[in-house]
């Protein structure tokens, strides 16, 4: 690359992590300007003050954030789980098996994937109130396995047929029940696939909105997203944007860290189910 | 340590297609069994029936007295080498050769104990601490077979182990596992397409050819007395010249001039007017170099040497011939069929590596009519074997195998009673 080239290639990255980052950086200014501040015309605020976490956290909102946040980790930590570990046994058993029907499950999950979410809202809330689910962790956890089920068994059925059929065929002749070769071989060797699996599904449930704010009344089950959503100012004159922003850039956090902890894992991921899904 | 006994073994898939047809094969305690022949002959899914990876569609699968059709593979106490190694690369290379003993639930010490063992005759003692990734291909090998040999297997079963490793180490390899089982003493069963191993390791071979046996015989039965065309091709490198031949007495008329058979032979061919002759590339040679007393016992021929290759300890000549249509075709498809493209007609002729034979000349050439074997070109078979030398052959090699099996085993019952003591 000469010279010149490697100019403009820096350029153009700067230019477009600058537009990336031009709205998060916006949020972050606005959650440390005060109520008075927000409309002051500028990027940064006059007086940067604390005011807006202080509100959410310990304040008025804190009532509204508080178990929001603890839902919501709740229930995505639980959907997550379950999901991982149903996809790990599906997609095994697709990798491995064959049996009748296997483009039928593996179609029927692609279809799930791709069904819009807003057209099953209503009958589900119709559905959850008749059974009791409404307002609940479990009216929760279960739509949220119907988002995070089919990616993660498509991504686990690409790393697992990944794994040489022979590793278990060996492990069986050294004298492995077919539990044990899948508990002591398969499942280590899958363990980055199913480790990757996991984030990507906990992103999906802890992003989701319209479940959030569809299926919940209450702090009982609301999660984040849909908590933010309800945020009110001090009067009806003031807009709650401070409150909000601080909240967002709450919930932003765990999931940067998260990425930036196993950023190449999650590209290794998303790469593998892209090209061998 | 254990006998493998087959009966009437039957493997069809699923489209009715059988890759193992009614194989019959018992498996001496102690011996070095080869399954051999060219890719789909069935040899990897006999030895996947053996150690239970393939279910029996039908017939009786023995070992060590008792019927295992039925039984999983960790039930039949088998160890197995595959081709690829099948090594777990999160577990380091000793957990990878106690894996076996972990899950027989075998105490820490003598884990430790038969791991040290295991590494001492495989010298891996400086990788134990390794994962297989960091290991070369040869060191992982020996990674696979310490595997194998760490607990107290019935048998062995090798999967083409070496045709991962390239050429100098496979020769490295093939010695070390010959001495293995030979020091251990224990049935070891090996499938290979490749006829050096076939030849060099095993006790016994078993050709087969699209899911049957052809022969199953000691390497030098297999190489004097083939039982047809297809074995007599595929065992020897380089591979036996078919020559065609038509019979008027005791001479056989052929392109390169009159071949004399013996009376046992001219008996056997007697009646046929078209054979083949196969004639081993070491039976010829230059004629200017063979001895006076040795020429009476064979025939002089003059050919046009179409390329000679010099190697240093041998020479080899390349000599075209005309043959009718009929046998070139056959020819053609034998050679199809052993893995190998053969595009003319030609005999491959081995001469002292002394000989001054030129490309593109004229030269005189000596064959050894003694040991020519005939065949019947339309059903391959051989009409002069002589099944007695051949037996005679195969009994010394049993012989043989016995005796350094007792050897082998005197050996150890030694060093443990030294280890009592």
């Amino acid at each position: 690359m000469s010279r010149r080239e490697k100019i403009w290639w820096i350029v153009a990255g700067v230019l477009i992590v600058l537009y990336a980052l031009a709205p998060i950086a916006w949020i972050v200014s606005l959650s440390f300007k005060a109520p008075s501040d927000l409309a002051n015309g500028q990027f940064l605020p006059t007086d940067a003050s604390t005011e807006n976490y202080s509100l959410i956290l310990t304040g008025a909102a804190s009532d509204l954030f508080l178990p929001a946040l603890r839902n919501s980790f709740g229930i995505c930590l639980i959907a997550t789980a379950i999901s991982c570990v149903l996809a790990m046994f599906a997609a095994y058993a697709i990798a491995r098996l064959d049996f009748p029907g296997k483009k039928l499950i593996l179609g029927t999950a692609l279809g799930v994937a791709i069904f819009p979410v807003i057209s099953i809202v209503t009958p589900l809330f119709n559905l959850w109130r008749n059974i009791g689910l409404y307002d609940t962790w479990p009216g929760l956890i279960i739509p949220y396995l119907s988002l995070t089920l089919p990616i993660s068994i498509w991504t686990m059925s690409a790393f697992f047929r990944e794994i040489p059929w022979e590793m278990e065929q060996a492990a069986q002749v050294d004298g492995a029940t077919t539990w044990q070769a899948f508990r002591k071989v398969i499942v280590p060797l899958a363990a980055p696939g199913v480790f990757t699996t996991a984030i990507i599904a906990f992103f999906i449930a802890w992003n989701d909105f319209v479940y959030g704010i569809s299926l919940t009344s209450t702090s009982a089950s609301r999660p984040v997203p849909a908590a933010l959503g309800l945020f009110s100012g001090a009067s009806q004159f003031e807009d709650p944007t401070g409150a909000i922003a601080a909240a967002a850039v709450i919930v932003t956090i765990p999931v940067v860290a998260l990425v930036l902890l196993f950023q190449r894992r999650i590209v290794a991921g998303l790469t593998n189910g892209a090209v061998k899904g | 340590m254990a006998s493998i006994e087959m009966k009437h073994i039957v493997k069809q898939y699923g489209d009715g297609f059988p890759a193992v047809n009614d194989v019959s094969l018992d498996i001496a305690e102690g011996e070095f069994m080869i399954l051999v022949g060219p890719s789909g002959c069935g040899k990897s899914t006999l030895l996947r029936m053996i150690v239970g990876l393939e279910d029996i569609t039908s017939g009786d699968m023995v070992i060590g007295g008792v019927r295992v059709n039925d039984k999983a593979p960790r039930e039949r106490n088998l160890s197995m080498v595959f081709q690829n190694y099948a090594l777990y690369p999160h577990l380091t290379v000793f957990e990878n050769i106690a894996f076996p003993l972990r899950l027989a639930k075998v105490p820490d010490d003598e884990v430790k104990r038969r791991v040290n063992d295991a590494a001492d005759v495989l010298e891996l003692h400086e990788h134990l601490g390794r994962k297989p990734a960091n290991l070369s291909g040869g060191q992982r090998q020996r990674v696979a077979m310490g595997r194998a040999i760490v607990r107290q297997a019935e048998a062995f079963l090798f999967d083409e182990p070496l045709s991962n490793l390239d050429a100098k180490l496979r020769g490295q390899m093939r010695t070390e596992i010959s001495r293995l089982q030979r020091r251990l003493g224990i049935t070891t069963v090996y499938v290979t397409h490749d006829q050096t191993e076939a030849m060099t390791l095993g006790d016994r071979v078993c050709v087969l050819r699209k899911g049957k046996i052809q022969q199953v015989a000691s390497p030098r039965e297999l190489y004097e007395q083939p039982v047809n065309l297809f074995v007599a091709g595929f065992i020897g490198s380089p591979p036996m010249n078919f020559l065609p031949a038509t019979i008027s007495g005791n001479e056989l008329s052929t392109p390169f001039g009159p071949i004399a058979l013996d009376e046992r032979r001219t008996a056997a061919v007697a009646g046929r007017d078209l054979l083949l002759v196969g004639i081993r590339p070491e039976y010829f040679e230059d004629a200017s170099l063979v001895d006076e007393a040795k020429l009476p016992l064979g025939s002089t021929f003059r050919a046009r040497v179409d390329v000679t290759e010099w190697l240093g300890d041998s020479q080899f000549a390349y000599i075209p011939y005309e043959a009718p249509e009929a046998i070139t075709n056959q020819l053609r498809d034998l050679s199809r069929e052993l893995d190998a493209e053969e595009l003319r007609t030609q005999a491959i002729v081995s001469i002292d590596s002394t000989s001054r034979i030129r490309e593109g000349r004229d030269a005189e050439f000596w064959l050894d009519s003694r040991k020519v074997h005939v065949f019947d070109p339309q059903t391959g078979e051989n009409l002069t074997r002589d099944a007695e030398a051949g037996a005679a052959l195969t009994r010394m090699a049993t012989e043989d195998r016995v005796e350094q099996v007792e050897e082998a085993r005197a050996r150890a019952d030694g060093s443990t009673s030294v280890g009592a003591a």
